[in-house]
């Protein structure tokens, strides 16, 4: 059987804060964002890579957190939808998301939020077909999708607008 | 006449209350609590689907260090003959107990046998493994129709529903409705069509497993945290279930992840109080997304077939309708839905309309979304297009010569209200969707769908905060924006700002009873509970307002948030804040069974692409349109059509169940049960009609299932129309709709 108390200590950058914390070699990012660091925004709906609830960002690349063992993210930078809303304003994705009531339930939200966001940041100008295709990852049971696609379109040009002012 | 007539700001778009919490990740769901010194609950889950348990041996895991309970289906009491209401419809406890953890006998794969809690996840699953289950391997039925033949192997041999007493079988359950003389009417008809549809046991596909976290404290009392439709179901249910008082079971109800009929029962709560008594320590559980699949509540396959005639020009005549449902292992009652469903749409005279449940060694089904009408709804709209085709008749305009309206009578007598599926059914026939043509090598299927509607129980506490906001408690679990109607409702009744009312979920000591967030009910009867508080309100502010002023207060009148009188007025502020010289706390509680139901109505509109070469179907244009009754909050009116609308849409295409012969689940997954994904699907288009409900004071019509019961047949005919194979039988997959073309 194996030793549950067998634990590493790893250090990390999460949401541009240095972090250091103890996992179990087998202990998937996921578990240790929500676990031990109390980050439950980070949420989990399958644990296979399937659902894209647990979407983070590990050094600006979109990862499914269920899918990344926390040892391996010993010196990267992750970004969780904790540190999405920078000094308290939340970020364009998030305000259209609820100005175009995106979400029902909210469990998929937090990771619609850093893929459409991480979307944005790789293009700047996405189609309806380009954010459908990045978005497919994360799924949605409630809201067939529609009002999610437009505020990530509206949030795109709103983003858009403001670099060109 | 409904109470309200005009509305200042009901019907506008408002961020919903909840929703900062929600885009930032702070909102707390099933698995988002932890209590202190917390352990960790794991299930032991059968390896076959129909089996006799002949010895549980826990000895080896409970002598494991780090285990603190294990626990069997021993640890249940016997459930009894006694029926729990406060569900999706009643169930009795004997279905309940062995779902939650069996007893003696396993009648599906991965059905819950023993339980572990230790002091990690991972030690827990590791001593689960060290239970030893001997089991006595029997041979398992997975379809319904062979569940019926006379050779199958029997799931309940004690049960014999009536009129059928003679011999154990696997029906569950059956109903016979009928009016008029639909055999004699038959022979009137012009046209008779006769077709078998049938529609593949599916699941809910809610993102958010199944969690919770229980403690029970050295005076008994329950303190339980889960994700439900119903906090006040989960204590009945883990209540009956444990033989714990109920009274002593406090449930608060997390934000919840998607339910839509699934978390209307409970699965693990029961089990991780029991741990939680066993150990002394709160055990929190969280089920594995393969295990929601192979054991949470799926709906029902089914088959149905349908005899429809009509005259030349036109007019139904008759209507026969026979639908065999899958129960799974434990009944469900799945058949009395569609029996009593199947014809709603219609004025039909002369129908006709069976239903049977079949057990099956499958986990007992549950509700989704308008539970079981989708299903029969295929067959039945499904037919009605065909026979349009043969009639030579626009599909819109056949079913609007024949659509039910005020006055009219459904299968069981009763007359429907002030309903809207001909407002409906004009709109969409005049919708620009519609008048388009269909693009070259595309097809369109149009579809209409009738949900019941529940009301039910529901209470409202409002508190007046001393600064003039407001606190609402209620106890109906928020699935899909029901905070933001609450709200609205409160300020359109009390004419203050919807910024300063705060609307929460109360646990079930802090507010009245309320059943689930099912059956479409809650911004109908949460909310009326929410209009008649804050009309208690509105009646003591004005009588406070009149005792300051020292005159009658029949003469203080009520608006814009203030009271009053001649030149005078006072607000809902000042009168807030002057609360305790004024009469003392201002607290308004409302309580009700609501008799304001009203049935919905929607009707689809889809065009399709199939790829001949691959047999994959593209859904170009998608409109959906549906009769709100009032909508309260229109985008999350919205959302839940085009929610319905995709859920039916992956239904129709590409959601089934599979199992293999030995009732194993082979598409436990989320990669293998493909739900649809964003590329999978267009913008949905939606129309709100407004027929106001004459019974609620607002004009509220449930909105949440109906979206669900039209895609099927409106997909299946944009297939064929595009196709041009007739495929009866859902989903209708690439190798189904290959195979198909091939045979042509």
């Amino acid at each position: 059987m194996n030793k549950p108390l067998n634990k590493m200590a790893v250090q990390a950058t999460i949401n541009g804060e240095p972090t250091a914390f103890l996992c179990s070699p087998g202990q998937v990012l996921a578990d240790v964002l929500r676990d031990e660091l109390e980050l439950i925004g980070t949420k989990i709906g399958c644990n296979t890579g399937d659902c894209g609830a647990c979407s983070v960002l590990v050094n600006d690349r979109l990862v499914c957190a269920c899918l990344v063992l926390a040892a391996e993210i010993e010196g990267q930078a992750v970004q969780t939808i904790e540190g999405v809303a920078e000094g308290g304003v939340l970020h364009p994705v998030q305000q259209k998301l609820l100005e175009h009531a995106g979400l029902q339930c909210g469990i998929c939200t937090p990771g619609v939020v850093v893929a459409a966001k991480a979307l944005i940041e790789h293009n700047p100008n996405p189609t309806e077909e380009q954010a459908r295709y990045w978005l497919a990852g994360n799924l949605c049971r409630c809201t067939g999708y529609d009002k999610i696609i437009r505020a990530v379109l509206d949030a795109a040009q709103q983003m858009r607008e403001e670099a060109a002012v | 006449m409904n109470a309200y007539q005009e509305f200042s700001i009901i019907g506008s778009r408002p961020v919903r209350p909840d929703g900062l919490d929600k885009v930032t990740g702070r909102a707390r769901y099933g698995a988002d609590l932890n209590m202190q010194g917390q352990i960790y609950g794991h299930i032991v889950r059968s390896p076959h689907a129909h089996a006799i348990i002949e010895s549980i041996d826990t000895s080896q895991a409970l002598a494991t260090e780090g285990v603190l309970a294990v626990m069997t289906g021993a640890d249940l009491p016997e459930p009894g003959d006694s029926v729990l209401g406060g569900g999706e419809g009643a169930i009795a406890l004997k279905d309940l107990s062995p779902m939650v953890m069996s007893q003696g006998k396993v009648l599906f794969h991965s059905q819950a046998v023993a339980a572990v809690a230790a002091t990690s996840p991972e030690l827990a699953a590791q001593a689960a493994a060290l239970i030893e289950v001997s089991y006595q391997v029997l041979p398992a039925v997975t379809d319904m129709h062979e569940a019926l033949g006379a050779d199958a192997p029997i799931l309940h041999a004690d049960r014999f529903p009536d009129g059928f007493p003679e011999e154990p079988t696997n029906l569950a359950a059956h109903i016979s409705l009928e009016v008029g003389e639909p055999d004699a009417a038959f022979e009137r008809a012009d046209v008779v069509i006769e077709q078998t549809y049938s529609v593949p046991m599916c699941h809910q596909g809610y993102i958010e497993p199944h969690a919770c976290v229980a403690r029970v404290d050295a005076a008994g009392q329950v303190d339980l945290w889960c994700s439900t439709q119903g906090h006040f179901m989960v204590a009945q249910y883990t209540a009956a279930l444990t033989g714990i008082d109920v009274g002593k079971v406090k449930v608060t109800a997390s934000e919840i992840g998607g339910g839509f009929g699934g978390k209307t029962t409970v699965y693990l709560e029961p089990l991780a109080v029991v741990l939680a008594q066993k150990s002394g320590r709160p055990v929190k559980m969280i089920m594995d997304r393969g295990d929601v699949f192979r054991v949470t509540g799926p709906a029902p396959g089914a088959q149905t077939r349908v005899k429809l005639g009509a005259t030349q020009d036109g007019q139904l005549v008759a209507a026969d309708v026979e639908c065999v449902m899958d129960s799974g292992a434990y009944s469900g009652n799945p058949a009395s839905f569609p029996a009593f469903m199947a014809t709603a749409c219609y004025k039909l005279t002369d129908a006709r309309s069976t239903g049977r449940a079949v057990y099956t060694n499958k986990p007992k089904i549950h509700a989704y979304r308008a539970p079981s009408v989708p299903q029969v709804t295929l067959g039945f709209e499904l037919a009605m297009t065909e026979l349009a085709a043969e009639l030579g008749m626009d599909p819109l305009a056949f079913r609007l010569k024949n659509a039910v309206e005020e006055g009219d009578v459904n299968m069981m007598g009763a007359p429907y209200n002030r309903i809207g599926l001909r407002e409906c059914l004009e709109v969409a026939s005049n919708h620009a969707h519609y008048k388009a043509p269909v693009a070259e090598g595309e097809g369109r299927g149009v579809a209409a769908g009738y949900w019941i509607n529940a009301g039910l129980q529901s209470s409202a506490t409002l508190n007046v905060l001393s600064d003039g906001h407001l606190s609402i408690l209620t106890g109906s679990p928020d699935i899909g924006g029901s905070r933001a109607s609450m709200a609205l409702m409160a300020a359109e009744v009390l004419g203050i700002p919807f910024e300063h009312i705060h609307p929460q979920i109360a646990a079930t000591d802090a507010v009245g009873h309320c059943d689930v967030t099912g059956g479409s009910r809650t911004t109908l009867a949460t909310g009326q509970a929410v209009i008649q508080a804050a009309e208690q309100c509105v009646a003591e502010m004005c009588r406070r307002a009149a005792a300051e002023w020292e005159v009658e207060a029949g003469v203080v009148t009520w608006s814009q948030g203030a009271a009053h009188y001649g030149e005078q007025s006072l607000t809902f502020e000042a009168l807030a804040r002057r609360a305790g010289t004024m009469g003392g706390p201002l607290t308004f509680s409302s309580s009700l069974t609501a008799s304001s139901a009203a049935p919905s109505f929607g009707v689809h509109i889809c065009d399709a692409k199939v790829d001949k070469e691959t047999g994959r179907t593209t859904i170009t244009r998608y409109t959906t349109i549906q009769d709100a009754g009032k909508a309260i909050h229109p985008a999350y009116v919205e959302g839940q059509m085009q929610g319905g609308a995709a859920q039916g849409i992956g239904w129709a295409l590409n959601e089934e169940y599979l199992y293999d012969e030995n009732g194993v689940l082979q598409n436990a997954g989320f990669l293998d049960y493909r739900i649809p994904v964003a590329s999978d699907l267009p913008f949905i288009d939606t129309v709100i009609v407004e027929v106001p409900n004459p019974l609620h004071p607002f004009g509220v019509k449930g909105v949440g299932e109906v979206p669900i019961v039209p895609p099927m047949p409106a997909v299946a005919e944009a297939v064929y129309q595009s196709a041009g194979v007739r495929l009866r039988d859902m989903p209708l997959n690439p190798p189904k709709i290959v195979a198909a073309l091939q045979e042509q």
